[in-house]
């Protein structure tokens, strides 16, 4: 059974359709990256998927729960870190993490056990007394995430959670996600393809509030891999002259020359492998570099995302 | 019960933000004063220089009916304000800065997050109320003479009703505005509508203001009621409750 099972969802305000239509599984245990451009759906299907807005029609189940007739269980069973999390300026880390135990029904050992345990895992010990009024945006996030986990949720719904970070608390957030992997379902709503990459064993790339494609990160991979190789000399006009040459060949579907690196995408990978160094040596070229280039998120994206705009 | 967790939650943030302890200071201000104004208020008109003797005319020997009037006066006017004042963010500033999104995603149900809200502040009303009625039966029983506990207690038990009549609005204006300015917009067009309907004659008799002036009565040792009004009161608390209530239940975050 999936841990979440969204069925022909739409959500409409007024005349704009936010959702259009979703379909959209998630097996149990995996961290989901729920991708899209800015505007696509994504968070729209988290605040209908954590009860916070309700759906113009269609079907959401998470972990067994049907989100439109039962949202106290829903409640029980995720866990939700907004884009921006908000707390109570007054509280302290501790304090919030204590009342949150509290709405769960954690016994006192239970609460202050939990609490201990989430502070040190968010690094936040140390501040686990100052005011939340206080805390940067890093601070704020690891906090949301220590307060979706409080209470050993099945799914975890977490929207942009590292879009807003530096380098440093991107990498720590990321990793607690990581972490999570085979703990409990992670959904994460992102549109930083880095990010996805890092930390996501399954992809669905969401556009106009439509699921264009949901698969293992790594089948999506090969599935939409343009064969592509790199080549970086310093003999700029040597480099142009062979793009030219090379454009004229069967095998080349592109060769596109600019600033030293030439990228030539290919039809067939053997014959490309086995004449390229070769016609890059009879042209007389010096190399500096020479790279079969791995398809990246990216690619996949900018080529379905790029396919369904200019739909 | 979640009602307890979020009912405490409710109590410690209006003792951390000093919401609690400004309602406190202002009711037991007002109650205490009230005799001594009452008391003291010819003598101080003495005091300025000019003062003439019309005006002095003006101004009988208190009484121990001045006093009450006095409270009566200070409670209707800042106790309808401080309700109105306290409530008609609490729901409304949640909504704005997220931590309602960030709270109807747990274990908490939309009844119990607005019901909790008028809980917490009913029992400051309460707790401030009685710390400003002692202070006000002191102050009269030290400058005039006792106060029959009776009628006292039924005095301040109607002014309770008042002040929860219009906390209640302010917490449904609060619910159904969008953001802070327009539940201040509306919360005052409560205040206005109860307040004129409540000047009305014949009309008047059945709106909460008439509550203030059958304690009044009551004080007085007059049997007169305004059983109506105090009904139509109840029956306002619970309407406007049960609307916030369900609005919010609907309403996305």
């Amino acid at each position: 059974m999936s841990s979440v099972h969204v069925e022909n969802l739409k959500k409409y305000y007024g005349a704009v359709h936010a959702l259009n239509g979703l379909d959209l599984d998630v097996v149990p245990g995996t961290v989901y990256g729920f991708l899209g451009p800015n505007g696509a759906g994504k968070t729209t299907t988290l605040r209908i998927l954590t009860g916070l807005a309700y759906p113009t029609s269609g079907k959401a189940q998470v972990a067994g729960v049907d989100v439109l007739k039962d949202g106290h269980k829903l409640a029980r069973r995720i866990g939700h870190l907004p884009e921006e999390p908000a707390f109570y300026p007054w509280m302290t880390p501790r304090e919030f993490l204590d009342y949150l135990g509290r709405l769960y029904r954690l016994s006192a050992p239970e609460r202050a056990a939990r609490t201990r345990e989430l502070l040190a895992l968010v690094r936040m010990e140390d501040v686990s007394k100052r005011r939340i009024a206080g805390f940067s945006r890093g601070m704020r996030q690891r906090l949301g995430v220590a307060a979706a986990l409080i209470h050993h949720p099945e799914v975890l719904f977490l929207d942009e959670p590292a879009s807003a970070l530096d380098p440093v608390g991107r990498k720590e957030v990321l990793d607690l996600i990581g972490n999570l992997r085979g703990q409990c379902t992670v959904v994460m709503s992102t549109h930083i393809l880095a990010d996805v990459e890092r930390v996501c064993d399954v992809v669905g790339i969401i556009a106009k509030g439509r699921m264009l494609v949901q698969s293992p990160r790594q089948e999506l991979l090969e599935r939409y891999a343009v064969p592509a190789f790199e080549v970086e000399a310093d003999d700029y006009a040597a480099l142009a002259h062979w793009a030219e040459d090379l454009r004229r060949t069967s095998w080349v579907t592109a060769a596109t020359a600019q600033n030293g690196t030439l990228r030539v995408t290919v039809k067939d990978v053997q014959t490309a492998k086995r004449d390229l160094l070769t016609q890059a040596v009879s042209a007389g070229l010096v190399l500096n570099r020479y790279e079969e280039i791995r398809p990246s998120l990216e690619d996949v994206f900018l080529q379905l995302v790029g396919s369904e705009s200019v739909s | 019960m979640n009602f307890i967790a979020v009912f405490r939650k409710e109590m410690l943030e209006q003792w951390r933000t000093y919401r609690l302890l400004i309602v406190v200071a202002v009711f037991v201000v007002f109650g205490m004063t009230s005799p001594l104004v009452a008391k003291f208020l010819p003598e101080m008109l003495k005091a300025i220089p000019g003062a003439t003797q019309a005006i002095l005319a003006a101004f009988p020997k208190p009484t121990v009916v001045d006093a009450i009037g006095q409270y009566i006066k200070n409670m209707s006017q800042f106790g309808i304000l401080l309700a109105l004042l306290v409530a008609m963010g609490v729901v409304v500033q949640e909504k704005e800065r997220g931590t309602a999104a960030f709270f109807l995603t747990r274990p908490v149900s939309r009844e119990t997050f607005v019901l909790a809200k008028f809980a917490s502040l009913a029992v400051t009303f309460i707790a401030s109320l009685t710390i400003a009625a002692l202070g006000c039966w002191y102050y009269t029983y030290v400058l005039f003479e006792p106060l029959a506990w009776g009628p006292f207690l039924a005095l301040n038990g109607l002014m309770l009703v008042v002040f929860l009549v219009y906390m209640a609005v302010a917490l449904l204006a609060s619910t159904l505005a969008r953001s802070q300015g327009i539940a201040v917009g509306l919360a005052f067009v409560a205040l206005i509508v109860i307040g004129l309907g409540g000047s009305l004659p014949t009309i008047g008799d059945y709106f909460p203001g008439r509550l203030f002036s059958w304690g009044m009565t009551q004080m007085l040792g007059r049997t007169d009621t305004a059983w109506p009004a105090f009904w139509i009161s109840l029956g306002i608390i619970t309407v406007a409750l049960v609307a916030a209530c369900l609005v919010f239940r609907r309403q996305e975050v």
